[in-house]
């Protein structure tokens, strides 16, 4: 029967489809997954490390990038996602795959690679409408009554962790305790009027609904909203105290094992830190790690004194529980604010 | 197959007697269908929902509690049901609006209108919520004649409506068109020559006809407001406890790697939207055996 016949030939084709062409002996497959900005800056990472790898081993690489939240990929890669290297914005979510699945990923994977596993950093700046209407100069301003402040949510962006975590380190050092600390991000917040679940999405509610008077953002972000959705209609503020954000890649061992990838992922890694493409991460507005190119930009990028994650916080693991986890600090806020 | 078919319809009728699964019928082919469906529902519904109360069950009943019962999440549970309700309130006029425009009157350009019913469903929701978005914020179109006026849409509550309306449009208008049509404009007539007025026409007549086909399309709508993620978290402006639905709720878990957590909430919905679904089933089955009498 012809219903039969075509019933038949879908099921054959169905296996073909699944491994999408064979691999010829030439060829490599290598899969990134990353988290949702760095769209641009692997593209050119990825083209400039295939010729490079082409001349010296005569393979060609085919990259497939995967990009979403950074929880997101996390997630993924944790229920079976193939993935060679992990390319995230927190080591938080980095953590979580060796912790559940050290079959994957073994402990200490952040000392594995330079400074701590992070080939660029960045850091959180301001970004205000043109002319800063509103004079804003430093954090005390976002408290300000009157002002409208655009950050996601710090419970689904990474992202607008660093925010929280840059805002209460300046009520801390500012207020001198914990107590004007919490003091300082509650006032924060309560002029947060729009909370998105993702830093692309505050930047989008700033920039194109118009609303708010000062985005907080990675300073890379903060760049590109500049650039691409309108040349002058922003600027840019450094505060005086910011966070050291560094987004960490790791090779997922467990999964290059398998599929034979070792030493390709564990030398596209390593290309991240060469000067070559620390160029091309500093022209993406990512702050390099290499001190030579760094100086080559270092008008591009302020220098703003930053707390660190591990020394000012205690690690990804304590500062998540004690400020974003169910009860913590940031879910106080809001059933403060509630109740007033 | 055709003379199978035949053969059996040729055999005697059944007898009146029922039997739930003995029971023989003209139709060929019952243990096979209906082994199938029960397969079918296991693989593609039962099975992925009995993993919500696996997880769940992971949870220490106190935990549980804490989680899918805490002051957040009940206020979330508040807005994800009010506003579906609401919007699928909405749908509900405007959607019998439009089936009874559709079905009864002709006019140039039904074709295209009656597409553009089914649009919201080809859409993907998170355009949608882009786009209503940029509509109702305070520099949209809509926002900057609405926003002096003091109603403000885009990053409320209404705004979280407004999406629900848009997504939930084609399942009242479609679930009660067929039945309009069926009825006939001869059956008005009927009742018109036998001394109804308009109104008694529509409230004595039509209503209760349309009545099980226009709940099945409100228990939809409502249904898919409950489930939606991707327009409403883009307009909603996702306050606690105030635009802050229970799916963002869900995905805040999970965003703390707390599976069991997810689940908690997931398990809460379920268990509500299922009884809300049993409830209108149950008006149904009364609508539908008044208009029988």
């Amino acid at each position: 029967m012809r219903v039969a016949t075509i019933c038949l030939a879908l099921l054959a084709a169905l296996p073909s489809l699944g491994c999408s062409g064979g691999k010829s002996s030439g060829e490599v497959e290598l899969l990134n997954v990353s988290y949702d900005p760095t769209r641009e800056l692997y593209r050119d990472v990825n083209a400039a490390f295939a010729k490079q790898w082409l001349a010296k081993t005569g393979q060609t690489i085919r990259f497939n990038m995967s990009h979403g939240g950074s929880g997101k990929q996390s997630r993924a890669i944790l229920d079976g996602l193939d993935a060679d290297v992990a390319t995230l914005a927190l080591a938080y979510d980095i953590d979580s795959i060796s912790r559940r699945r050290p079959e994957i990923l073994p402990a200490g994977w952040q000392a594995r690679l330079p400074s701590n596993s992070s080939p660029y950093t960045s850091t959180i700046v301001f970004l205000v409408r043109k002319g800063n209407p509103k004079r804003i100069r430093d954090w005390g301003d976002l408290a300000r009554p009157g002002v409208k402040v655009i950050t996601p949510n710090p419970k689904t962006s990474g992202g607008a962790r660093w925010n929280f975590l840059a805002a209460w380190g300046h009520g801390l050092r500012s207020g001198g305790s914990e107590a004007a600390a919490r003091d300082f991000v509650t006032r924060l917040y309560r002029n947060v009027p729009v909370l998105d679940t993702g830093a692309r999405g505050s930047t989008t509610t700033f920039a194109e609904r118009g609303i708010g008077d000062v985005l907080i953002a990675w300073e890379n972000e903060a760049f590109l909203a500049q650039r691409e959705l309108g040349a002058g209609k922003f600027e840019m503020v450094t505060p005086s105290l910011s966070i050291l954000a560094e987004p960490p890649v790791a090779l997922l061992e467990g999964n290059a094992k398998r599929r034979g990838t070792v030493q390709l992922a564990e030398a596209y890694l390593r290309f991240l830190y060469t000067p070559e493409a620390q160029e091309l991460i500093a022209r993406h507005y990512y702050r390099p790690r290499d001190p030579a190119v760094a100086a080559r930009h270092a008008a591009t990028f302020p220098k703003v004194a930053m707390l660190q994650i591990d020394k000012d916080f205690g690690g990804w693991g304590a500062a998540q529980k004690k400020y974003f986890d169910d009860g913590g600090i940031f879910d106080s806020i809001y059933s403060g604010n509630r109740r007033r | 197959m055709t003379a199978g078919s035949l053969v059996l319809a040729a055999s005697p009728p059944p007898r009146a007697r029922r039997r739930w699964f003995g029971e023989r019928t003209a139709l060929p082919g019952f243990g096979l269908t209906f082994g199938f469906t029960l397969a079918w529902l296991c693989l593609i519904v039962l099975i992925p929902l009995s993993a919500v109360f696996i997880r769940t069950a992971g949870l220490g009943w106190s935990e549980f509690v804490a989680v899918a019962l805490s002051e957040r999440a009940l206020s979330a549970y508040k807005v994800s049901f009010g506003t579906a309700f609401a919007a699928a309130a909405v749908n509900g006029i405007f959607g019998l609006l439009i089936a009874w425009v559709l079905v009864r009157h002709d006019f140039p350009g039904k074709r295209i209108v009656s597409a553009l019913v089914d649009l919201p469903f080809a859409l993907p929701t998170a355009v949608a919520g882009i786009a209503l978005t940029a509509l109702y914020a305070e520099n949209g179109w809509l926002g900057q004649y609405l926003v002096p006026l003091g109603i403000h849409v885009a990053f409320t509550p209404l705004g979280i409506v407004v999406a629900l309306v848009f997504i939930g449009l084609p399942f009242v208008v479609r679930s009660v068109e067929p039945v309009l049509a069926d009825i006939g404009p001869e059956i008005e007539e009927a009742a018109q020559s036998l001394g109804a007025g308009r109104l008694q026409t529509v409230r004595l007549v039509i209503l209760p006809a349309i009545l099980p086909a226009w709940l099945t399309g409100f228990a939809m709508a409502l249904a898919r407001g409950v489930g939606e993620y991707g327009s409403v978290i883009v307009i909603a402006g996702n306050m606690p406890f105030r635009s802050e639905i229970a799916p963002l709720l869900i995905v805040t878990q999970l965003e703390q790697y707390d599976y069991a957590g997810a689940t908690a909430i997931a398990a809460v919905m379920l268990v509500i939207s299922f009884m809300l679904l049993l409830l209108i089933n149950l008006l149904q089955a009364w609508a539908r055996s008044r208009s029988i009498d």
